[in-house]
């Protein structure tokens, strides 16, 4: 099972999506999922299959429970019920490190860095792992020309080089959440989960990092909270709605701009 | 891709670190980094051609063996964010198990010198950290704190229950100089010891050092910063945690030897709590923030208790005040307070600081002095009331009860305090004229 899904290119998945998805399992596949947080029922049983090479938006109302669902998927917190696969395996209950060695990793909605360390440093500590750096305290960090080169690259895609050797605690909050995102991706993670990555950003700010969204999720599996609908318009292959811990539609943009259910539950109160 | 090389090989150890030049800088790095170990190096060499004294020698061998015990408990404190109130326990382990094994050679008539001996308390060391530590870094934050304080009392009392191992009261002895020869050294002599000592010093800093510029020792600082998070990059912080605790262990275990060496005896004093605090003051006082600041912390921290213990009874009082002054108004420690000065100085602007500065002297040597007598007024009324009320301080005798003596030493406080508020006022702008040059030129401070 592993052999095929990791044999299958990537880029087959951009071109022909639905031929892929028939041929390995989904990215992400969830059944049944529950959370309650003591009597609160928080997640109430959600059902959501991700496509290889998708790229899929999850929104809805404030508190509805998107956070919690990616704290779920990633392993911040366990699932009372239900189960999560990625790739086809199961990865329900199975702690954060050993799901993202599998591939997956995330944002945070609040920023979430190393904020006395440099920005190079940063970028550097989530590109360590997967390049083989481990826990060695018997080989050099600064030596490493495979790992610099590829910090230097994803410094360089999300566009903080000339910034790398200040600490991040001092960047700008859009800088920041730039760099949020450049720690998700560095590792090479194939199914990125990016939480609300353009909250509080002004307009102009908003665009660049969309672009920089689109240009790391090529060829990979994208599973983003947004509230800027333009974004989620913009950028998702498909959009799963949320409303109160339950997903209530799930469809291509066209179908969810069309559902009445939708339009009642979530885009009519919210457009403004 | 040489560029990309050269850049990671200058990239900061310390946050505040300017924007690196490209190659050529690292190129000059690189020899500055080893000119500073060679200096280190000549510096432990000459020392005793230069403090001659037998209460040098000593002092120096106590320093260097802090120096190492410092820097193991920083692994911890400053590199992975984890206060141990029980740091003592591999260091007096490290002690006891060394000791034994020198007796053991004696015994047996092993030809092994005693130059070797601290290995056996840096594996005493680490195999009870990777003990202890399976428990105490299952937690982070206040719990590790507070489990490690706990293995401290355990082990403790353990030392009175084991007294075959720990001696009792009396502790377990040894003689040094009965191991074997290496040439005509048998480090019977204190300056031979000292050798000995500094050999050990410059390697396990070295080494810490080295352990800092590893992947492992770059995750430390990601779980000090963040552990949650890194969790989401591969990591899992226990591991890092428990790496860092058990190497920890294992330098803290060469100390120990090391001072086991140097006293030839090994008590229960040695992982008692006075100790474990003694590492946190001195790893404070000196700078969690910086590689080098434990040894700063250690070298000042081993001078004063062994030089203010001789003029004054209550020097744990003034220690304890310097260690809340440090707490108070330079968290960074005097590691934080030199490193602050660094983007001024590559600004060249460092000559704006320097009236303020040293205008600063004065009020400071005003409150220093009056703090001094009023505290040691004090004790002598209180702690000496036997004695009646005349003392003596400085050479000058005096009625420490009387008008004159309490007018001199509030009087001093008052100047000093004054003075204080002008003389702060012009450091202040000195310091702001430096920044802004520093700002100019592209240094961030
Ligand atoms: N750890 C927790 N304990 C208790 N309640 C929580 C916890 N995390 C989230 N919640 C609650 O779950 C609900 C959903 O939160 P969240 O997932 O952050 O919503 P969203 O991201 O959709 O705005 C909120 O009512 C929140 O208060
Ligand atoms: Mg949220």
């Amino acid at each position: 099972m592993t052999a095929t899904t990791s044999a299958a290119p990537m880029s087959a998945a951009t071109t022909d999506r639905t031929a892929v998805a028939n041929a390995v399992p989904p990215a992400l596949e969830i059944r049944g999922l529950k959370k309650n947080f003591g009597p609160a029922e928080i997640i109430r049983g959600v059902d959501l299959s991700v496509a290889r090479g998708e790229r899929h938006a999850v929104i809805g109302p404030n508190g509805a429970g998107k956070s919690t669902l990616f704290n779920l998927i990633s392993g911040l917190i366990v699932p009372t019920s239900g189960d999560i696969r990625l790739h086809g395996e199961s990865v329900n209950g199975k702690p954060a490190y050993q799901i993202n060695r599998r591939g997956l990793s995330r944002s945070f909605q609040v920023t979430n860095i190393f904020a006395n360390m440099s920005v190079w440093e940063n970028v550097r500590c989530a590109v360590l792992w997967p390049r083989g750096g481990r826990y060695a305290f018997w080989r050099g960090v600064d030596n490493n020309a495979d790992v610099a080169a590829r910090t230097h690259q994803v410094l360089t895609e999300i566009n903080l080089l000339s910034r790398k050797d200040i600490p991040a605690g001092v960047l700008t909050y859009a800088e920041q959440r730039a760099l949020e995102i450049g720690i998700t991706m560095a590792g090479g993670a194939d199914v990125i989960l990016l939480d609300e990555p353009t909250a509080g950003m002004s307009k102009a700010e908003t665009e660049r990092a969309v672009e920089l969204i689109r240009r790391i999720s090529e060829g990979r599996t994208l599973l983003i909270v947004e509230h800027d609908m333009s974004v989620v318009f913009g950028l998702a292959d498909r959009i799963s709605v949320l409303v109160y811990g339950e997903i209530i539609a799930s469809g291509t943009p066209t179908e969810i701009r069309n559902s009445a259910k939708v339009k009642e539950a979530y885009l009519g109160e919210e457009a403004h | 891709m040489s560029e990309i090389i050269s850049h990671s090989a200058v990239a900061p150890a310390t946050p505040s670190a300017p924007i690196a030049q490209p190659s050529a800088q690292s190129a000059l790095g690189r020899i500055g980094s080893y000119g500073l170990w060679i200096g280190l190096a000549a510096i432990l060499l000459t020392a005793p051609l230069v403090f001659r004294s037998g209460t040098a020698l000593t002092v120096m061998s106590l320093m260097g063996i802090m120096i190492i015990f410092a820097l193991s408990y920083n692994m911890l404190l400053g590199q992975t964010g984890m206060l141990s109130f029980g740091h003592a326990v591999y260091f007096g382990l490290g002690a006891y198990f060394t000791i034994h094994a020198m007796n053991a050679v004696i015994d047996s008539k092993l030809a092994i010198p005693v130059v070797v001996m601290p290995l056996i308390g840096g594996v005493a060391g680490l195999v009870f950290a990777m003990l202890f530590g399976w428990v105490s870094t299952k937690r982070s934050g206040t719990a590790f704190s507070m489990i490690s304080l706990g293995l401290a009392e355990l082990v403790g009392s353990s030392s009175l229950i084991l007294r075959s191992f720990f001696g009792g009261e009396e502790g377990v002895s040894t003689n040094r100089a009965k191991l074997l020869r290496i040439f005509d050294w048998n480090f019977g002599p204190q300056v031979q010891v000292y050798y000995l000592i500094a050999g050990w010093c410059l390697l396990c800093i070295v080494l810490m050092y080295a352990l800092t510029r590893t992947p492992f020792g770059r995750m430390c600082n990601a779980v000090r910063d963040n552990a949650e998070r890194t969790q989401f990059v591969g990591y899992n912080p226990r591991v890092v945690r428990y790496i860092a605790f058990s190497l920890a262990g294992l330098f803290a275990g060469i100390a120990g030897g090391l001072a086991t060496i140097n006293f030839e005896l090994a008590n229960a004093a040695l992982f008692g709590a006075t100790q474990s605090g003694n590492v946190l003051l001195a790893t404070y006082i000196g700078g969690a923030g910086f590689f080098f600041g434990p040894i700063l912390g250690a070298v000042l921290v081993t001078f004063l208790q062994n030089m203010l213990s001789d003029v004054t009874e209550v020097w744990q009082l003034y220690f304890g005040l310097m260690f809340i002054a440090t707490v108070m108004y330079a968290p960074g420690g005097l590691a934080g307070l030199i490193m602050m000065h660094r983007p001024l100085w590559r600004a060249g602007a460092i000559a704006k600081l320097l009236p303020g500065y040293l205008l600063m002297i004065v009020p400071a040597a005003l409150v220093a002095v009056g703090a001094i007598l009023l505290i040691e007024m004090i004790t002598h009324l209180s702690v000496k009331a036997a004695e009646g009320p005349v003392m003596k301080m400085a050479g000058i005798t005096f009625n420490a009860a009387g008008v004159p003596a309490w007018s001199l030493c509030i009087g001093t406080l008052a100047a000093g305090v004054l003075i204080w508020r002008f003389a702060s006022g012009v450091a202040a702008r000195g310091w702001d004229d430096a920044r802004a040059v520093a700002r100019e030129k592209g240094l961030t401070v």
